[in-house]
């Protein structure tokens, strides 16, 4: 007997780690739903994946800024999807938000406010159906403040904080799976004019292949390259003394 | 400024590097260009992908954009890789009628050189099988162009080592294959004369391709191994391959630092030569299976070998000798190769037919391609080989050049002045430029 395709709605679906990720899926015949602010750019990506995979690919607009429109974006979604992976985030540039407090803000909406509200509501609606899994690409700058992005490391803290604080509800409430990812560096566009140690940095495709793999086992918490645990854990634990004093 | 170089390391040059993501993108760089020239993945061996002042790389233009299962075209974004086509379609039965001996290049450089592979004497080059392109003109129009729409454009293009336009968009057609698999059968020539009689008798079969060794002199000059493949039916698979129709590429190593160039001296490429062709000698007698992609890549699962030349770089030499006079003229050159000593570490010699654009590298003849790793006297010996070349009525490949004279370009390519009156009409105020055709005045 055939098994009812599964759906993932993916939230920033113009970004390389959403369209690394969104061909695993679709490679593993789920349907797929990009979401993004950009209507044409989105249909490019849902073409190139239909094109690779003969699965369906739909497209859908949706800005993370405009937090009114959240109600109305779920409820016009063919369906309310098994999965929902939030890829979008906002690099923003440090030095002009320590001067400009519109793109502070910006920073903080687009990594915070914006994905955990939408996360939130769909959280609700798997609440009252019974099942669903949420994903939300956060990042290691959250971990730890740092002077060279702490608006974007902030903002992605406390979208992790987030994520960690839904999981714990749900996981005694409902059998609703929550996941983080932290990356850790992906060459993608955001990174394109960064010099990035090899070691450390992951292609898309390597994103796209963890998060999959990591759901399937139902993880909370992932690194894409192992690495980075020891890493962040060496980040984290050293005395703030020191740590203020680093160029990082 | 990024530094930017071909796979031959030579020259390296500072240049603007653009990168756009979108198709408008690429269009506008095109238009604002000011000495620029679109860049693929950089296997060209010398300076064709480099621009003037700037450089549009177009390796972010990598989305299939169409498929049409019925007649087996894919359309894509000219920045796709040949290797991400092959990856996509070979398990569904599908393989790009032409392929060069890397899969590493994108869809745009395939065109923009015309690249031949093994078949080129049966099925013609990699411009055969493009249905169409879109190509963005510095003039500010997006032009389609096929072989019906915009012909005399499309045929330039074709070969026109991107100094007509960016190509955006390809369609492509590709060949139905019933299994990834080759069989091989390989013949052991004993000099130039045996290989020569060698292709001729295996015209008829789709790829072939001779690995020479070229320090063996005197009775045996042109010693060589003649590699014949045809795709394997489902019906010919046996013994592993039954198992896996679509067997998948290997994963790259790679050479991660540059190797000193002491490595490569006579002995260590006599000592190669002599391994390769006892080993090609036992394996000759019966016909083999083998994966497309080591057949056709052999060299994809080494990363970056150009490197083992060391840090100065090599230069690859890829002439076509028409028909008529290839033997001798091919004698010639690899008796002062051999006299000379400690030289190329890959020779190869294939048999080619017509080109499909204005200045497309082939003609009906054979081409030999030589590695030579860069050294004092090199450029000065190169210009000896030349001279050879041109007065038998050939040409050099462009893709492989850095460093051919104007003179040898224009006595390779009579058809210069159609191409250039096609360019200036779609580019009247010159802004696209690269080094190599500022070098050969194009
Ligand atoms: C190991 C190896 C084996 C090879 N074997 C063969 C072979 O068997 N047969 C053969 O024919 N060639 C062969 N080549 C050469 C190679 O196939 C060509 O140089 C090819 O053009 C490289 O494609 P690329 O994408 O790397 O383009 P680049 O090297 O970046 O550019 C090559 C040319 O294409 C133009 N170009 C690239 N993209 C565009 C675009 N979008 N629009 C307009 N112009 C563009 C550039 O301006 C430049 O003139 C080989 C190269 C290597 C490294
Ligand atoms: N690259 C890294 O090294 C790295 C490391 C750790 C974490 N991450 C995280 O990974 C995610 C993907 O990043 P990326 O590297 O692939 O970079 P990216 O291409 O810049 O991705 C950001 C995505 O967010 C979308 N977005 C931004 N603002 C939006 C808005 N207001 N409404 C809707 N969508 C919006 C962007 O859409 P547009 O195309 O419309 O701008 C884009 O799709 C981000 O959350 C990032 O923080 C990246």
């Amino acid at each position: 007997m055939a098994v009812a395709q599964q759906t993932v709605l993916i939230l920033g679906g113009t970004s390389d780690i959403a369209r690394a990720t969104a061909l695993v899926f679709a490679r593993h015949d789920w349907v797929v739903r990009l979401a993004g602010r950009t209507l044409s750019e989105l249909q490019r990506e849902a073409d190139d994946i239909s094109a690779r995979t003969s699965r369906k690919v739909t497209v859908h607009a949706f800005d993370v800024l405009n937090t009114s429109s959240f109600v109305e974006f779920a409820d016009t979604l063919p369906e309310l999807p098994d999965l929902v992976i939030s890829v979008v985030g906002l690099l923003g540039e440090q030095s002009r938000s320590e001067v400009d407090t519109e793109h502070a803000k910006e920073i903080i909406r687009s990594n915070y406010e914006g994905p955990a509200l939408i996360l939130s509501l769909f959280a609700e609606r798997f609440v009252a159906r019974g099942h669903g899994a949420i994903i939300g690409i956060s990042s290691v700058a959250g971990d730890r403040g740092r002077g060279s992005n702490y608006f974007y490391g902030s903002a992605k803290a406390g979208f992790s904080a987030f994520l960690s604080g839904l999981r714990n509800r749900l996981a005694i409430s409902s059998n609703i799976h929550v996941m983080t990812v932290k990356p850790g560096f992906v060459r993608t566009k955001m990174t394109e004019d960064m010099k990035l140690p090899p070691l450390l940095t992951a292609a898309p495709a390597e994103v796209g292949e963890a998060v999959f793999k990591a759901l399937g086992r139902r993880k909370d918490v992932i690194y894409v390259r192992s690495i980075w645990w020891l890493v962040m854990l060496i980040i984290r634990l050293m005395p703030e003394r020191i740590f203020k004093r680093l160029k990082l | 400024m990024t530094a930017i170089l071909g796979w031959g390391r030579y020259p390296i040059v500072d240049t603007e590097m653009i990168r756009p993501r979108t198709m408008d993108a690429a269009q506008r760089a095109t238009v604002r260009g000011d000495q620029t020239v679109a860049r693929g993945n950089g296997r060209a061996y010398g300076d064709a992908a480099i621009g003037g002042r700037q450089t549009i790389s177009m390796t972010h233009l990598n989305r299939l954009r169409s498929f049409d299962a019925e007649k087996g075209v894919v359309t894509v974004e000219s920045g796709l890789l040949l290797s991400d086509i092959i990856d996509t379609f070979l398990p569904r039965g599908l393989f790009p009628y032409v392929v060069p001996g890397t899969s590493l290049i994108t869809v745009g450089g395939a065109i923009a050189a015309d690249v031949h592979g093994k078949n080129h004497h049966q099925e013609g080059g990699f411009g055969e099988y493009v249905e169409s392109i879109v190509l963005a003109v510095p003039t500010g129009e997006t032009i389609r162009a096929s072989r019906d729409e915009h012909p005399d454009l499309f045929h330039a293009t074709i070969g026109g080592m991107g100094l007509t336009g960016t190509i955006l968009e390809a369609a492509i057609r590709l060949r139905p294959v019933e299994t990834g698999w080759i069989r091989q059968r390989t013949i052991v020539a004993k000099d130039l004369a045996a290989a020569f009689s060698a292709f001729e008798s295996s015209d008829s079969v789709t790829y072939s391709v001779a690995w020479i060794d070229c320090l063996a002199r005197g009775a045996q000059l042109g010693r060589s191994l003649i590699f014949l493949g045809e795709h394997a039916r489902s019906a010919e698979l046996h013994g592993n391959a039954l198992a896996n129709r679509f067997p998948v590429g290997r994963t790259p190593l790679s050479v991660p630092i540059n190797a000193p160039a002491f490595a490569l001296n006579h002995w260590t490429v006599a000592a190669f030569n002599e391994l390769y062709f006892r080993a090609g000698a036992r394996k000759a007698a019966s016909p083999v299976l083998v994966p497309a992609h080591p057949y056709f890549f052999p060299l994809d699962a080494v990363g970056n070998w150009n490197r083992i030349y060391g840090r100065r770089g090599f230069i690859q030499h890829q002439s076509v000798i028409p028909t008529q006079n290839a033997q001798g003229t091919l004698a010639e050159m690899l008796g002062r190769i051999a006299k000379r000593g400690g030289s190329s570490f890959l020779a190869v010699l294939k048999k080619l037919g017509a080109g499909s654009g204005i200045i497309s590298f082939p003609v009906p003849g054979y081409t030999l391609a030589l590695d030579f790793p860069m050294r004092g006297d090199l450029f000065s010996f190169l210009d000896e080989l030349d001279e050879l070349v041109i007065a038998a009525g050939g040409r050099l490949y462009l893709a492989k050049d850095a460093r051919q004279s104007r003179t040898t370009f224009e006595a390779g390519y009579p058809d210069l002045s159609r191409f250039r009156e096609i360019r200036r009409s779609t580019d009247p105020a010159g802004k696209i430029k690269s080094r190599l055709s500022e070098r050969i005045g194009i």
